[in-house]
């Protein structure tokens, strides 16, 4: 059978849309037609989330002195809240649009504990995860793996796993260095959104829209695929994880991999020469009336 | 020879009775871990407990937290909570994946029942009996039918309700009067009244012991599993000191015609469900008191270290506080170990009556002595509503009263203890 205008269809993987008809060639009429059609497919997000195990953020974390590093025995652990954040935004990509995104994978290094924050964020929605097993570098010693190694760890992840979009965290709680995003996308030559508060992604171009907040207020930007956004703290709410997903993630492949296998050299660079809390706060004054106040600030030199 | 290897068989025998060796196969705790090392504390929960304690203490200061003082004054548990609770799977945490549940331990279950009860007590109790009583009655003695019909919902939307107690049957539960007239066609009537139980004003699935042979006296007990279009009434709302959120409603049941597929279990045979249900709800309660304490602890610590000052330091600092804090700390980790050591043996399988008798009683004295204190160490303060601990104080109160009274808990101790004497 030919179509009216000569022109043949061909079908290609089940996620094409809108296929486009070419004009390729006109079979006999004896013999049976071969589709061939070139599709216009829209970009399929395979997302790399990397995150990581941090000490909880209600806890107050304390200086072991003998040993100048933080207190971490006992200490409870959990996943980074920008983390978390950025495996919510995967998620919800996903949910945004049907075949938007193909694979969404975790990744994190440390020791072997961190497997308890992958099952975390398998049980928000990811797909599978992998642990860059670094045995050396257990709870305490969490600061010896420094930004740069890590963005040269998940540089050559990255590239392994074929992704075109990084979410992550902008920042993690316990050194708050805001540095690995940016180095990876620097690494890896791809754009870069950092500090994202709304991330809008168009299906038909793959261009990507982020939001940005910024000192001076919010700045949009729109990039084109690879590239590496960092979540900030308003870009969503992470759901609350039901029982059954936490159970679920059970069943979710994790691999285990070593910085070896990635051909990476993670030895640190800088050495923490010392660690001290921060000064106490000094108690303020309360007053009862805002005419008191105004007298206040006015003697503080403050207005 | 023989003679003496014969009673040296029978001191062999004796011998787990006075040292009280388990005679349970040690198994696994959950299937996650491997035995945990012999070093560890039992107070070490593989990572399916943490997961989910996480998600419940964020549920605490996120949706419980913002409302508690709300709903004690009303005397009504906010249906956001009760929807949020559903939606998180903390209403099934043991039921079957295949039934719509979580699928997970009864470790899991009693720590989330914990976990609850630091922040509103009332929300626990909620959950404990819907989760540890009627979940698990359906679940284990309910027919493929029973299973297929009311575990679903019981795990998505469905609140549940154990209607065991009577005015004239409380301690003596099989004295219960409540009568269910046998049809000719099988199917039963039920009728009579039910009085303290707990969710019975929202609840929409009843698991209901009547008595439908009242000759054989407690052999006749039956039970059912009821819905409440069929004809529950909620005839009255107890008004309560403690728990005021949680109802403890009064039920009539008048002429509730129940199919014979309805029978949990064996005809006849409810009082073995009763018991045993109970047994495991002990655990339960004792793990709402346990989070009690601690809750009421926190609270009240926070205070005494960080936001008063009186004579020119913390409260907390004084040895006086000091002591008295070490004491009440120690007693709540005693209670939490006989808590995990009751739940451990019995998801081994292993004979576990008397540990979860001791949990609960030591869980409740525990909590109420905590609780107390906590008021004081607060001072003035603490005994304003406002700043929610006093309602620790009378929340407490009823550990030591349902699920099996104080005197109940010490009687059953002291007679499998006698047992192993004779």
């Amino acid at each position: 059978m030919w179509s009216s205008k000569n022109s043949v269809h061909v079908f290609g993987s089940p996620t094409s849309s809108r296929p486009t008809t070419c004009q390729l060639f006109r079979p006999p009429l004896q013999q049976q037609y071969v589709v061939i059609t070139i599709l216009a497919m829209p970009p399929r997000l395979n997302i790399v989330v990397p995150i990581k195990r941090v000490i909880d953020f209600a806890i107050k974390p304390r200086i072991n002195q003998t040993k100048n590093v933080i207190e971490t025995n006992g200490v409870k652990f959990s996943l980074n809240p920008f983390c978390e954040i950025a495996v919510e935004e995967a998620v919800r990509l996903r949910e945004s649009s049907k075949d938007l995104v193909e694979s969404i994978t975790l990744v994190s290094a440390g020791s072997a504990k961190i497997q308890d924050t992958l099952r975390a964020g398998l049980a928000l929605g990811a797909d599978k995860a992998t642990l860059i097993d670094i045995p050396a570098i257990d709870d305490s010693r969490s600061l010896e793996l420094e930004p740069l190694a890590v963005a040269k760890l998940l540089k050559a992840f990255v590239e392994k796993s074929n992704a075109n979009l990084v979410i992550m965290g902008k920042q993690a709680i316990d050194d708050d260095s805001n540095q690995t995003g940016q180095m990876l996308a620097g690494l890896l030559n791809w754009s870069q959104a950092t500090n994202a508060s709304k991330v809008t992604v168009d299906e038909a171009s793959g261009v990507v829209t982020v939001a940005r907040e910024i000192d001076g207020g919010t700045e949009t930007l729109s990039a084109p695929l690879p590239l590496v956004i960092t979540t900030d703290l308003r870009l969503n709410t992470p759901r609350y994880t039901k029982l059954q997903d936490i159970m679920k993630a059970k069943k979710k492949k994790t691999e285990k991999i070593t910085p070896e296998d990635l051909g990476v050299d993670i030895t640190p660079r800088l050495e923490i020469v010392s660690l001290s809390e921060p000064a106490k706060r000094t108690g303020g004054g309360k007053v009862d009336s805002v005419d008191a106040l105004i007298g206040k600030l006015k003697g503080a030199g403050a207005i | 020879m023989v003679p003496i290897l014969r009673s040296l068989a029978r001191v062999g025998r004796m011998l787990p009775k006075i040292y009280g060796k388990p005679n349970y196969p040690i198994r696994l705790l959950s299937s996650t871990k491997p035995l945990r090392s012999p070093t560890s504390s039992i107070l070490e929960f593989d990572e399916d407990v943490e997961l989910f304690r996480s998600v419940v203490s964020r549920f605490n200061a996120d949706v419980v937290a913002p409302r508690v003082e709300k709903m004690d004054e009303e005397e009504h548990i906010d249906p956001i909570i009760i929807s949020s609770l559903f939606e998180m799977g903390l209403m099934a945490v043991e039921t079957p994946e295949e039934y719509g549940g979580a699928g997970a331990s009864f470790t899991a279950a009693v720590a989330i029942v914990e976990e609850l009860a630091k922040c509103d007590p009332s929300v626990s109790v909620l959950n404990d009996v819907h989760n540890t009583l009627v979940n698990t009655c359906v679940r284990k003695w309910g027919s493929d039918y029973i299973k297929e019909t009311y575990l679903p919902p019981l795990a998505t939307g469905k609140l549940g309700a154990f209607a065991l107690s009577e005015p004239s049957a409380g301690s003596d539960a099989f004295a219960l009067r409540t009568r269910a007239r046998k049809l000719s066609d099988g199917d039963f009537v039920i009728e009579g009244g039910k009085m303290w139980i707990t969710n019975g004003a929202e609840a929409e699935i009843f698991v209901v012991f009547a008595n439908a042979d009242p000759e054989k006296g407690y052999r006749g007990i039956t039970a059912f599993v009821v819905e409440k279009p069929w004809g529950v009434n909620v005839v009255k709302k107890e008004k309560k000191l403690g728990i005021r959120a949680s109802s403890t409603a009064v039920l009539s049941f008048d002429e509730v015609h129940v199919p014979k597929q309805n029978v949990l279990g064996v005809y006849g045979q409810g009082y073995k469900i009763a018991i045993e249900c109970l047994n495991e709800g002990r655990i339960g309660i004792a793990a709402q008191m346990t989070g009690l304490a601690q809750g009421a602890f926190d609270r009240a610590v926070s205070y005494a270290f960080k936001d008063r000052q009186q004579f020119g330091k913390y409260i907390g600092e004084f040895q006086g506080m000091q002591f008295q804090i070490a004491q009440i700390a120690s007693e709540i980790e005693a209670a939490r170990l006989l808590l995990y050591n009751a739940a451990r043996i019995k998801e081994a399988g292993g004979q576990f009556v008397k540990e979860a008798a001791m949990a609960k009683l030591i869980a409740s004295q525990v909590a109420e002595r905590t609780a107390s204190k906590a008021v004081e160490w607060m001072g003035g303060v603490g005994f304003t509503r406002d700043e929610k601990v006093e309602k620790f104080y009378r929340d407490a109160k009823i550990g030591a009263i349902y699920e099996g009274t104080s005197n109940i808990q010490l009687q059953t101790i002291a007679k499998l203890i006698q047992k192993s004497y004779v």
